[in-house]
């Protein structure tokens, strides 16, 4: 039998290997949507056998935890926190495997110019400096920086709103494009989808460090 | 008891509850408390207030003082060898350490129960009548009612009453502690001291006193001295923590097991120091 500590770091390094993995996996997932790149895709949709093994031994972990050590205080708001991170970076994962599946099962890659037109690009950068921000304020204990994810995500949101219309306006050009509008709108969907979940981590990782509530709240 | 895990502004149900004790006035009300073995300093200047119909529980590692304090509260530390107190403990509105104090009066108003269940060896009936008869009364049917009225409180009539003549000696551990609250409550006392009662008790028998204890919150202010976190933590409005003599930090109970102000508190609580 582990000690409270031993047991708050194995906790801890396998939250962290969690985050990692799925950054890997939205990482992975982005190049072959970009590139349309099949192989890639195989492996992240062959990885995610990874991150759900990893999301039970998180679960086991903290329910342990709960079960042994009665947490009270920080290591109460740890255990809680790392157990909703745990879940919502297992959904991020789902959907960096479904964009996989995307490119795997229907063979048809997303023009440059609707790429362009939708600004891919933009999202993966938002996407990427959010998880940086969240990694660096798990490990920093900063809840500034945490917060800093709250007015990326509004990028985000942007961005899907405006590409119902833009894709429109694509399809009246060109009605051959249907298909990779259809795949390109669901991607757009599933990256708004990933900034929402990025930005229940921040509130979590606010949470663990400060006690505080700011889910459901218009100022953050 | 409710345990909410966030610094939310919005009220529970408990919180309502204590809010409304909050108005009232102290029942216990300490200024400027130090206690002294010989040249062994015990408690380090000590404020606190005390609110009626509230439980509050002392926490701390051994030593800290948290029993040295309760027992300021009856006069118990008195017989000590070397006991010296500074300071002013005022019991509804009554300093307490006063030269010219009633201190059997002072213990009918202020009852205790202690770690070890401590039944006279007497029948059981006569545990729960002792309080009174000592205080004079001879009215046997005033007896009957108060012995019969404190053993329902403390949820022993049902498995006694048959048996009233027994010894105590021969009630179960948790049955004799059960007893010996009821003998406290038989007098009647306003506030009642709890030196951690369930230490000796397995857990069945620790979760019918902590079930007890909640409930006499309606018509008793309880102050429990317990090791226990989870204790504290389940049946508890307020908690102090005591470290060397200091009390550390004291607060809704709600607010030391989730989002403590002092990092020695969270030290504590989370084992990180003892």
């Amino acid at each position: 039998m582990t000690s409270a500590k031993e047991q708050r770091i194995i906790i801890n390094q396998s939250g962290l290997d969690m985050l990692n993995l799925c950054i890997s996996q939205l990482d992975k997932a982005k190049e072959a949507f970009l590139n349309h790149d099949s192989d890639l895709a195989e492996e992240v949709i062959y990885t995610e056998t990874r991150v759900n093994a990893l999301d039970l031994k998180i679960e086991k972990d903290c329910e342990k935890f709960i079960a042994l050590y009665n947490p009270v205080a920080v290591d109460l708001r740890f255990v809680i926190s790392i157990l909703k991170i745990n879940s919502e970076l297992e959904r991020i994962a789902d959907h960096a495997y479904n964009i996989c599946k995307y490119i795997v099962d229907h063979d048809m890659p997303v023009s440059k110019h609707l790429i362009e037109t939708l600004e891919f690009e933009k999202m993966y950068e938002t996407i990427d400096s959010m998880f940086q921000n969240i990694l660096e304020a798990y490990n920093e204990k900063d809840v500034k920086i945490a917060r800093k994810v709250f007015k990326k995500d509004k990028i985000l949101d942007k961005i899907n709103s405006t590409s119902f219309q833009l894709l429109e306006q694509e399809i009246q050009k060109d009605s051959t494009i249907i298909r990779q509008a259809f795949i390109a709108f669901s991607v757009v969907k599933k990256l708004e989808r990933i900034g929402d979940l990025i930005k229940n981590i921040a509130e979590d990782i606010i949470f663990f460090i400060d006690a505080e509530v700011v889910k459901h709240q218009k100022k953050k | 008891m409710e345990i909410i895990m966030t610094k939310d502004k919005d009220l529970t149900v408990i919180d309502k509850v204590i809010d409304l004790s909050l108005k009232k006035k102290p029942v216990i009300e300490v200024k400027d408390a130090n206690v002294w073995y010989n040249h062994f300093q015990a408690i380090k200047g000590i404020d606190m207030h005390i609110k009626p119909n509230t439980i509050t529980a002392f926490i701390g590692p051994s030593g800290c003082g948290k029993s040295t304090f309760l027992r300021l509260f009856n006069r118990m530390n008195d017989y000590i060898e070397g006991f010296k107190f500074e300071g002013k403990i005022k019991i509804k509105d009554d300093n307490i350490y006063k030269k010219k104090i009633n201190v059997e009066i002072l213990r009918k108003e202020v009852g205790m129960v202690f770690q070890k269940p401590n039944p006279f060896p007497k029948s059981i009936f006569e545990n729960v009548a002792y309080g009174l008869r000592i205080q004079g009364i001879k009215d046997k049917q005033f007896i009957k009612e108060h012995v019969e009225n404190s053993l329902k409180q403390v949820g022993l009539w049902d498995e006694v009453k048959d048996d009233l003549k027994k010894s105590a000696l021969a009630l179960s551990g948790g049955q004799q502690q059960r007893l010996c609250i009821a003998r406290t409550l038989a007098v009647e006392p306003s506030i009642i001291l709890m030196d951690e009662p369930t230490s000796a008790l397995d857990p069945i028998s620790t979760s019918k006193i902590e079930d007890l204890i909640f409930k006499l919150k309606e018509k008793y202010t309880i102050v429990i001295v317990t090791h226990n976190m989870q204790q504290a933590s389940r049946i508890s409005d307020y908690t102090a923590f005591f470290y060397l003599g200091e009390l550390i930090e004291y607060n809704k109970t709600k607010i030391i097991f989730t989002n403590p102000e002092k990092k020695q508190t969270e030290n504590y609580i989370t084992g990180r120091f003892g």
